[in-house]
C-alpha cells in the first residue's frame, strides 16, 4: 500500500468510514473527526509509520504540518517518512 | 431534612454481572475469589483476587469507548446501566440540571498506567496513546457516567482508599438530604488487579496467599477485589410521586479521621463514626440488627473493629449481626462500600443477612456473632455499613428498612 492509502485507511478508521468515502479535499471536520479523533488519527500515523509529527494541540496553525485537508495531511506524511527515514 | 431513599441498585464484581446475581451468591455463601490471570502472574507472590472473570469489554462497548474507559471505568458504567435502568428515571430539563453523580475510587486506570509504563520502560517505547491521561484519571467513570446520562449537577470523584464509595454515598446522600438536589447517581469502583498494582500491595505484607477469612483466628490478611456498584439516591417524596420501588432508606451517617497512623486502624476512630452515624440517623443502639463489617481479614481491623462495635453498642453487640461479604467479593478498595452497601439493602428488604465464609476458628478478639459461612434469615430495620481507610479516614452509613 502507498503512504497515501495508509493514511486514508487510518483516517477512515477514525471517522469509522469505507476508504473509498474519504475523498482528498476532504477536511476532518467533513469526516466528523474532533480533536480526540485527530490526537488518536496523529498518533495512529505516528505508530503506522514509525515518524513523528511535529503537531501542538494547542495551536494547530503553528505547527509544522498543515491539517487542512486529507491531501495536506498526506503531503506532510510523505514528507516526514522521507526525511525521517 | 428530606427523607432519602435508594430506587435504584447496579453492580458488576467477582460474584456476578447484576444485582440479582451477586444477592444469590451472597445468599448461597459463594466465594468468588480465584487464581488471577493477566500479564506476568507469575512474577507475583499474591495470585488470587476476586478478579471479574468472563467478561469481555468487547461485548459491552463499542471501540470509540474502549478507547477512552479504563476497566474501573466500564464497570461504572455496566453498574449504573442498571441502577439506572431499575430507577426508571430519565434526566432532562430540571431534574438534569439538579442531578449529579458522586463517586468512590483509590487507584484510577491502574490497568492503563501499567500497560502503558511497561510499554515506555519496558518495552522502550517513545510514545504512548493520547488518552492515556483522560482514561487514568480517577474521575473518568463520574466524568463519563454524567456525559450518558446528562447528569448536570454536583460532580466528582472522592479518594479515600477503603473509604472512597462510603465517604462518596455520604456526600450524595447529604446533596439530597439537604435540598440541594431531588437525584443523585453514587456508588464506587475499583479496578487494581493488574501485574502493578497487586505488586504495591505484596509490599505491604498484609495480603493472604489463599483466603479471605474475615474475623477467623487463623485469618491471614486481605484478597484485593474488582469491581463497582452504582445507587441511585432519590428524595422520598419525589420517589413517591413517581411510583418507585423503594429498596431501602439511606438514614445517615458520619464520618471520622483517627489522626494517628497512615496504615494501623484505630479504635477510637471507628467507634466514634459508628456512633456518629447513629446519631445522624437517629436511631438506638438496640434497633440496629445487622453490620456491614469493614472486616479485611487482616489481624489488626478485625480486632480493632470488634472492640470499636462492642464499645459502642454494650450489651447489644452480642445480639446484631455483623459480617464481612469481602470474604466472598474480595476487598474492592474504593469500590468496596458500594458492593457491600448491596448486603446491607438484602438484610433490611430481603431479610436474609449474607454470611462471613472461610471462617474456621473462633478469635476470643472478634468474639461478634459474625454469621459464619452460612446466610441467615433475619428481620432487620437498621443496618450499618463500615469502611475504615488507610490513612485513618473511617465513613460509615446508617440504611433503615423501607416501610
Amino acid at each position: 500500500m502507498s503512504i497515501k492509502d495508509r493514511v486514508i485507511a487510518i483516517i477512515a478508521e477514525q471517522a469509522v468510514l469505507e476508504p473509498s468515502d474519504i475523498a482528498l479535499e476532504n477536511t476532518l471536520e467533513d469526516l466528523g473527526i474532533d480533536s480526540l479523533g485527530l490526537v488518536e488519527s496523529i498518533f495512529a500515523i505516528e505508530e503506522e509509520f514509525d515518524i513523528s509529527v511535529p503537531f501542538n494541540a494547542n495551536e494547530p496553525s503553528e505547527s509544522d504540518f498543515d491539517i487542512s485537508s486529507v491531501r495536506t495531511i498526506i503531503a506532510g506524511i510523505e514528507r516526514l517518512v522521507k526525511e525521517q527515514s | 431534612m428530606k427523607r432519602v431513599v435508594i430506587t435504584g441498585a447496579g453492580t458488576i464484581n467477582a460474584l456476578g454481572a447484576t444485582v440479582p446475581q451477586t444477592l444469590e451468591a451472597m445468599r448461597e455463601g459463594r466465594c468468588g475469589i480465584s487464581e488471577l490471570e493477566f500479564r506476568d502472574v507469575e512474577r507475583l507472590s499474591i495470585r488470587i483476587g476476586g478478579q471479574v472473570k468472563n467478561y469481555d469489554p468487547e461485548t459491552r462497548f463499542n471501540r470509540q469507548q474502549l478507547a477512552l474507559f479504563d476497566r474501573f471505568t466500564q464497570f461504572t458504567m455496566i453498574a449504573a446501566r442498571e441502577a439506572i435502568a431499575q430507577a426508571g428515571l430519565t434526566f432532562t430539563g430540571e431534574l438534569a440540571a439538579r442531578a449529579g453523580v458522586i463517586l468512590g475510587n483509590s487507584g484510577g486506570g491502574m490497568t492503563t498506567l501499567d500497560e502503558n509504563y511497561r510499554s515506555v520502560y519496558e518495552d522502550g517505547k517513545n510514545r504512548v496513546h493520547p488518552f492515556v491521561v483522560p482514561k487514568l484519571m480517577n474521575n473518568a467513570a463520574a466524568s463519563h457516567l454524567s456525559m450518558e446520562y446528562n447528569l448536570k449537577g454536583p460532580s466528582f470523584t472522592v479518594s479515600t482508599a477503603c473509604a472512597s464509595s462510603n465517604h462518596a454515598m455520604a456526600q450524595a446522600f447529604q446533596m439530597v438530604h439537604g435540598g440541594i438536589t431531588p437525584v443523585m447517581v453514587t456508588g464506587g469502583s475499583e479496578s487494581m488487579l493488574c501485574f502493578g498494582g497487586v505488586k504495591a500491595w505484596e509490599g505491604l505484607r498484609v495480603m493472604s496467599r489463599d483466603a479471605c477469612r474475615p474475623f477467623s483466628a487463623n485469618r491471614n490478611g486481605m484478597v484485593q477485589g474488582e469491581g463497582a456498584a452504582i445507587f441511585v439516591f432519590e428524595e422520598y417524596e419525589h420517589a413517591r410521586k413517581r411510583g418507585a420501588e423503594i429498596l431501602a432508606e439511606v438514614a445517615g451517617f458520619a464520618m471520622t479521621s483517627d489522626a494517628s497512623d497512615i496504615v494501623m486502624p484505630s479504635k477510637q476512630g471507628a467507634a466514634r463514626a459508628i456512633q456518629g452515624a447513629l446519631r445522624d440517623a437517629r436511631v438506638n443502639r438496640d434497633e440496629v440488627g445487622y453490620i456491614n463489617a469493614h472486616g479485611t481479614g487482616t489481624a489488626a481491623n478485625d480486632k480493632t473493629e470488634s472492640a470499636a462495635v462492642a464499645d459502642v453498642f454494650g450489651g447489644h453487640a452480642d445480639k446484631l449481626m455483623i459480617s464481612s461479604t469481602k470474604s466472598m467479593h474480595a476487598h474492592l478498595i474504593g469500590g468496596t462500600g458500594a458492593v457491600e452497601l448491596l448486603a446491607c439493602i438484602m438484610a433490611l428488604r430481603d431479610g436474609i443477612i449474607a454470611p462471613t465464609i472461610g471462617y474456621e476458628e473462633p478469635d476470643p478478639e472478634c468474639a461478634l456473632d459474625v454469621v459464619p459461612n452460612i446466610a441467615r434469615d433475619a428481620r432487620v430495620d437498621v443496618a450499618l455499613s463500615n469502611a475504615f481507610a488507610f490513612g485513618g479516614l473511617n465513613a460509615v452509613l446508617a440504611l433503615r428498612r423501607f416501610s
